[in-house]
Parts: C-alpha cells; sequence; structure tokens
C-alpha cells in the first residue's frame, strides 16, 4: 500500500474547556485532493494549524511528508503551503512585492525570487496588477495572490483553508480550476470547506468532522450512498397547491415531506424506484398541474444534515471556536 | 519522498535569520511608500512639537524662545523617538489580525525575525526623525556645544534609545488583543514617561513628589545625556544610568516579546 503523505493519529486539541480536537485519524493519500468538511466549529481549521506546525496537538501525532509535526516542524515547513481563511497578504505592498517578499523568506535567491513571483502573477492572471497596491484588489484577486503566495516554494503539501468562502461565483471557479492543475502536477491538496458541492466536486476523498470528531468518510459517491434512498422534488405550478403535494408525497413516502416555501418545492426520500412512477400518478390523479418534478440522489447538504442532525449553513452564523482561539489574546 | 524532498528544495537555502530580518525590515519601510500619511506623520509631528513649546511656552518657561530651544531640542527628539515605537506595535497587531503572521510561521524561517525586521525598520525611522528634528532646529538657531563627538553621542544614544522602546512596544503589540488597546496602553505608557521627566522642564521645578519619579524615570537619563552631549556638560553619570536602562528594558522585553510571537495563536 502507498504511504499515506499526511497521517494523524488521535489527534487532540483543547482550548480551554473546548475540545476542539477529539481523537482525529486521518490518511491522505499522495497526489490527491483530502476535503475536511464540517460546519463552522468543527474543528477543521484546528486540524490544518496543527499540521501547519502553528499549534501543538494535546495528544496524538500528525506527520508530514514522513516527518513529525512537533519533533521536526522545520522539515515540515519546507514542504506545506498555507492559504488560511483570511487572505493574508499584506495590503501596504503590491502584488509583486508580496510574492517576491515570501521567495526571500523561504530561501530563493533574489533572482529566482522575482521570477518565481513573475511567473506567479503570469499564471494567476494577476500581470496587470502586479505593481499595484494590494489594498487596491478585489476579494477574488486577493484570494488568488494568497495562493500564490502559499505556492512560491512549490510546495509539496497545499493546505486550503476554506478557500472560496466570500468569493463570487466566478472567482471559485477560476480557484477550482488552479487547483485541479496543482493535483495534476503532483500537489497533494488538503481542503477545508463549508460548501458541500465544493468537497463534492474536488475532493477524492472526504471526511466529515463534527465536535473535532471524524464522523464520515469516503468519496462523495460513497458518503451519498450512506444516506441511502434518492430524493423527490416536486414543484406544483400553483404555488397554493404545494401543502396538497407534500400531503400526497408523504403517503407513499412514509415520512412527512419537507416543504420549502420561498422556491415551493416539496421534498421527500425515497427507497423504492417504483416510488417515481406512483407519485407521476397520484399527482395526475388528484389533478395537480405539475412544473417540476425531478429524481435525485442526495446532495453533500442532505448527507450532512443526516449526518449531524444540522444542516452545514445553519451554524455558519454561530461563533466558532476557529475564529475565537485566533482571537484569544 | 526523500528525492522529491531534495529536488525542491533545490536552488534554495535556509537562508539566514539575518537575511529574514533584512527581508522584513525592507517589507515595512516599503509599506511607507503606499501609506504617505506614516511618512509625514513621523516627519511633521515632532516639527510640530518643536515649533508649539518653542515658541508658546519658551518665553514663560526659560525667559526666551531662543534659550529654550537650546534646553528643549534634545528632550523634543527623545520625546519624538519614544512615539517611533507605535509603529511597531501597531505593525504586529495588525499582521496577528490579518493572519499574515500565520503565513510567516508556516514559512521555514527565524522565528526572530519578523519582530526583529520590525524593530530594525523602527530604527531607520528613528534615524530620519532624528535628522529632520536636528536639521529643523538648527535652521531655527539650535547651536550644538558639544562638538562633534558630542553629536554623534548625542544621536548614537537616541537610535539606541529608539531600538529600546520599540521593543517595549512590541511586546505590547503582540499582546494587544487589537490595534485599539496597542494605542491605549502605547499612550498609557508613553505619555507620562514623556511628560513626567526632564523633556520640557527641568526635574527641579516640579513638585517633591513628581520629582521621585521623574528621577527614576528613564527617559530622563536619556534626555540628560543626550542634553549633555549636545550642549556640553557632564554627561557620565546620566549616560551610565541611561545605558543601564536600555540593557535591561532591552534584556526584559526582547525575550518576552519573541516568546510571545512563538506562542500566540
Amino acid at each position: 500500500m502507498e504511504q499515506a503523505a499526511i497521517e494523524t493519529e488521535g489527534l487532540g486539541k483543547s482550548f480551554g474547556s473546548v475540545r476542539a480536537l477529539d481523537g482525529i485519524d486521518l490518511q491522505v493519500a499522495p497526489g490527491t485532493v483530502f476535503g475536511l468538511l464540517g460546519p463552522n466549529g468543527a474543528g477543521k481549521t484546528t486540524a490544518i494549524r496543527v499540521l501547519a506546525t502553528l499549534i501543538r496537538p494535546d495528544e496524538g501525532r500528525a506527520m508530514v511528508g514522513g516527518f513529525d509535526v512537533v519533533t521536526h516542524p522545520g522539515e515540515v515547513r519546507r514542504l506545506i503551503g498555507l492559504t488560511g481563511q483570511y487572505a493574508a497578504v499584506d495590503e501596504l505592498l503590491s502584488g509583486r512585492e508580496n510574492l517576491y517578499m515570501i521567495g526571500r523568506l523561504i530561501g530563493l535567491p533574489k533572482g529566482a525570487s522575482r521570477s518565481r513571483a513573475n511567473e506567479l502573477l503570469e499564471s494567476f492572471d494577476l500581470a496587470d496588477a502586479a505593481t499595484k497596491n494590494v489594498k487596491t484588489y478585489s476579494g477574488g484577486m486577493r484570494r488568488k495572490l494568497d495562493l500564490a503566495a502559499s505556492l512560491v516554494g512549490r510546495p509539496q503539501f497545499l493546505y486550503l483553508d476554506e478557500p472560496t468562502t466570500g468569493l463570487d461565483p466566478r472567482s471559485r471557479l477560476q480557484l477550482w480550476v488552479l487547483i485541479r492543475e496543482l493535483v495534476a502536477d503532483g500537489t497533494t491538496v488538503l481542503l477545508t470547506t463549508q460548501y458541500l458541492d465544493e468537497a463534492d466536486r474536488l475532493a477524492d476523498e472526504i471526511v466529515v468532522i463534527d465536535h473535532g470528531r471524524v464522523i464520515a468518510g469516503g468519496t462523495s459517491a460513497e458518503l451519498k450512498s450512506m444516506v441511502g434512498g434518492q430524493v423527490l422534488q416536486v414543484r406544483p405550478a400553483e404555488p397554493g397547491d404545494v401543502g396538497r403535494v407534500a400531503s400526497i408525497l408523504a403517503e407513499f413516502a412514509g415520512e412527512d415531506a419537507e416543504v420549502h416555501r420561498d422556491s415551493q418545492l416539496a421534498t421527500v426520500t425515497i427507497s423504492q424506484r417504483s416510488a417515481l412512477g406512483q407519485a407521476v400518478r397520484r399527482l395526475d390523479d388528484a389533478d395537480i398541474p405539475i412544473d417540476d418534478l425531478a429524481l435525485r440522489r442526495p446532495s453533500l447538504d442532505e448527507v450532512f444534515l443526516g449526518l449531524t442532525g444540522h444542516t452545514a449553513e445553519a451554524e455558519a452564523d454561530a461563533r466558532s471556536e476557529d475564529n475565537s482561539e485566533r482571537s484569544l489574546a | 519522498m526523500s528525492t522529491t524532498t531534495s529536488t525542491r528544495a533545490e536552488g534554495r537555502n535556509r537562508g539566514s535569520a539575518l537575511s529574514h530580518t533584512l527581508t522584513i525590515a525592507r517589507r515595512n519601510l516599503l509599506q511607507i511608500k503606499s501609506d504617505p500619511e506614516q511618512l509625514i506623520g513621523m516627519t511633521l509631528q515632532p516639527l510640530m512639537f518643536l515649533v508649539l513649546f518653542v515658541y508658546v511656552f519658551g518665553g514663560a518657561i526659560a525667559g526666551s524662545s531662543r534659550e529654550y530651544l537650546q534646553f528643549a531640542l534634545p528632550g523634543i527628539l527623545v520625546q519624538g523617538i519614544a512615539f517611533t515605537g507605535f509603529q511597531t506595535a501597531l505593525g504586529l497587531n495588525i499582521d496577528f489580525q490579518r493572519g499574515l503572521i500565520d503565513r510567516f510561521r508556516s514559512l521555514p524561517m527565524a522565528r526572530s525575525a519578523v519582530v526583529g525586521g520590525r524593530i530594525l525598520a523602527d530604527a531607520v525611522r528613528v534615524v530620519w526623525g532624528t535628522l529632520i528634528v536636528a536639521g529643523f532646529g538648527v535652521l531655527l538657531g539650535f547651536r550644538f556645544h558639544g562638538g562633534v563627538a558630542g553629536a554623534i553621542g548625542a544621536f548614537t544614544m537616541v537610535v539606541a534609545f529608539g531600538v529600546t522602546v520599540s521593543w517595549l512596544m512590541a511586546f505590547i503589540g503582540v499582546n494587544a488583543r487589537s490595534p485599539e488597546a496597542v494605542n491605549t496602553f502605547g499612550f498609557l505608557l508613553i505619555l507620562p514617561l514623556t511628560f513626567a521627566s526632564s523633556v520640557f522642564a527641568p526635574a527641579e521645578s516640579m513638585p517633591g513628589w513628581l520629582q521621585a519619579f521623574v528621577k527614576i524615570n528613564p527617559l530622563t537619563s536619556v534626555v540628560d545625556a543626550t542634553r549633555a552631549l549636545m550642549l556640553g556638560g557632564p554627561v557620565t553619570g546620566a549616560a551610565v544610568k541611561a545605558v543601564v536602562w536600555m540593557v535591561v528594558i532591552t534584556a526584559v522585553f526582547a525575550p518576552l516579546t519573541v516568546a510571545r510571537y512563538r506562542r500566540r495563536l
């Protein structure tokens, strides 16, 4: 079996009475994207910070590229690149100066630092803004520069902590493309996200964590099949009919249908394949005009809800340990 | 795995703590380019103090503003320098808030360089501020009576003092929760130190309880020594006290600051 590129065993970390990591075991294969999925405060950021040698775990062990993060932090730092939740770039410098500075700090000679900076600005579509102050950059440009900064040293391991939070959809797609390119070049990516579609599209393997514990793991398809069944969604043509639709669906699904008032959608989980035909017949019998009817596998959102008992977004507003640990002075 | 590692590390040397410190110092000085208010502040503020104090209070304190200029310039020089450290404190604090410190700490670079670079950049600012104030003072009529050696001595004293204050302020910068807190603590520290000293008036003119504080105030020793070096007069007593204070403050706060920087989350 191939040796894991990143490996943790029983990783534990507490902040006061908050148990941020409660025995996390991870195995990340080299050259893959590994998604760490969970709501705010689940411990994702803490896990990344341990693996980036920024904090020491209270218990357990973490190895990156064969080096222990506690006993050999210097070696680990040589192998990693980190892009955090906030664009950690110097606002008062230009994009080029930011990248040049990182080059110098990781020990590249002046000439090499300069050419590496230009190379990255070029490939991240920032060449036009190279000499402008980062202060004047848009959110998307900052994120790109931040990612570029973490790539100056051509890291073998790239940690992306919620890289697309707060980005517009277009910048988000651009970032996804960049991440795929890096992985194609052999980089191992550890990605945390609250966005299930992001994990769904990017990650080869996903681990769901909640309250500092791994609660599920596997490929996106495996996680979806874990919840089982398929999702049937119906939108009546007349908004007033959604209640009737819901009760018809509930009858043969054996569970209450979920009704989304804004989108006028009634949703149930069904287990038999015959259910679709049944649904169509019954709705037709009841003479309810239908706008949209779809049968699909559950999204990771629903998987998440099934696994944790709450949706990812529901907790997004809650102040998390991920944030408060940063401001503990 | 090990082959990959060595290929990737190719063309990279460890880089010394010194080169990391210089890189950070360069960064902090480059920031001035895009933040011209900083330059204006560090240039005009001491000049403003000099003009206001000399011409508003000079006559009342020393009989004439010309005479007061001789007395006040060395003090205002030191007082202005004491405020330079704010840049270190605020800058470090903001780096923490913005997550930039996380990036630095995840790099294979010397841990002391981020703080050290800040302080080195401050030293450059101090040199700038000193030359501006002294030059402007000369234009207003200030005259050195301590000779070239005295002037060089005073300059050295002031720059060393600037670096010392920067360590103190760096300590505040890495401990405070926000830039606002940096300002609060910074002013609480620097204002009494500068005013309750021999910067603006001789200690002898103050009430006894205040004199007691003024006499142990490190700033008084620095100002007295600087004044003696610039104007001529007995230097040794004040200079020795000043140097001892600076060594002690640096020896205490430099390691505390670097240790705090390492550990802060």
